[in-house]
């Protein structure tokens, strides 16, 4: 499974990078599995916000070959 | 209905009455607007200037559901959202809100509404720079 991504604000600090293709055996991963691989911790902390195709996702949710991941923390416009 | 999202310092009463003026329509009797400035002080630290981020794609999408669902639910003829991004100076404008209805309860209504949605949920992210050094705002104000 080929899927991208995406990280902003202090995240993208924190790792240092904006942005990441990622190439994963599994054909069955979250949200969260995503995250777990990335930041190489176990869980995903509950400040962390994530989106699939530019849609907000929950922690649970099914990724798919080809979808844009991004984790982001609480937004904070207007 | 307009959602725009500019990378330059913009008029928000110039943008208001351009955009008035290419949307005349009689069935408006009201019009509620909020503008938003930059501070100069934000959690007890002097605030020098700030970068806003965004995420391309996604903040545009949100904003065009937020602003789409407050049209239908209050039955606006019209609205008009525009954010900044990029760096911005204490008393820069960051966002105008504008909502127009047939009568006044729904044009405030949707303009507050409006705000908070994007307030909670549009992907903008504020980056100050302060007498104390550089953060990430973390939350927003209880406004």
């Amino acid at each position: 499974m080929h899927i991208t991504v995406k990280f902003f604000a202090s995240l993208k600090e924190q790792f240092d990078q904006a942005e990441l293709d990622l190439e994963l055996d599994s054909n069955q991963l979250t949200v969260s599995d995503v995250w777990q691989h990335v930041s190489k911790t176990d869980n995903m902390p509950a400040n962390v916000l994530s989106a699939i195709n530019l849609e907000y996702a929950q922690a649970d949710q099914s990724v798919k070959d080809g979808d844009e991941v991004a984790f982001f923390p609480p937004v904070t416009g207007g | 209905m307009k959602v725009e999202i500019k990378t330059a310092q913009f008029d928000p009463w110039s943008e208001l009455a351009s955009h008035t003026s290419e949307h005349l329509n009689h069935k408006i009797g009201a019009c509620s607007t909020f503008v938003g400035t930059m501070r100069d002080f934000n959690e007890g630290k002097t605030v020098d200037t700030m970068t806003l981020e965004y995420y391309p794609g996604m903040t545009e999408k949100q904003l065009d559901q937020i602003v789409q669902s407050q049209i239908s639910e209050h039955q606006l003829e019209d609205a008009l959202v525009i954010h900044r991004v990029g760096e911005i100076n204490p008393g820069e404008p960051i966002v105008l809100v504008a909502t127009w209805s047939a009568h006044r309860k729904q044009a405030f209504d949707a303009c507050r509404a409006i705000m908070e949605a994007l307030k909670h949920n549009a992907p903008f992210w504020k980056k100050e720079q302060t007498d104390q050094g550089q953060h990430w705002v973390e939350k927003n104000t209880a406004g």
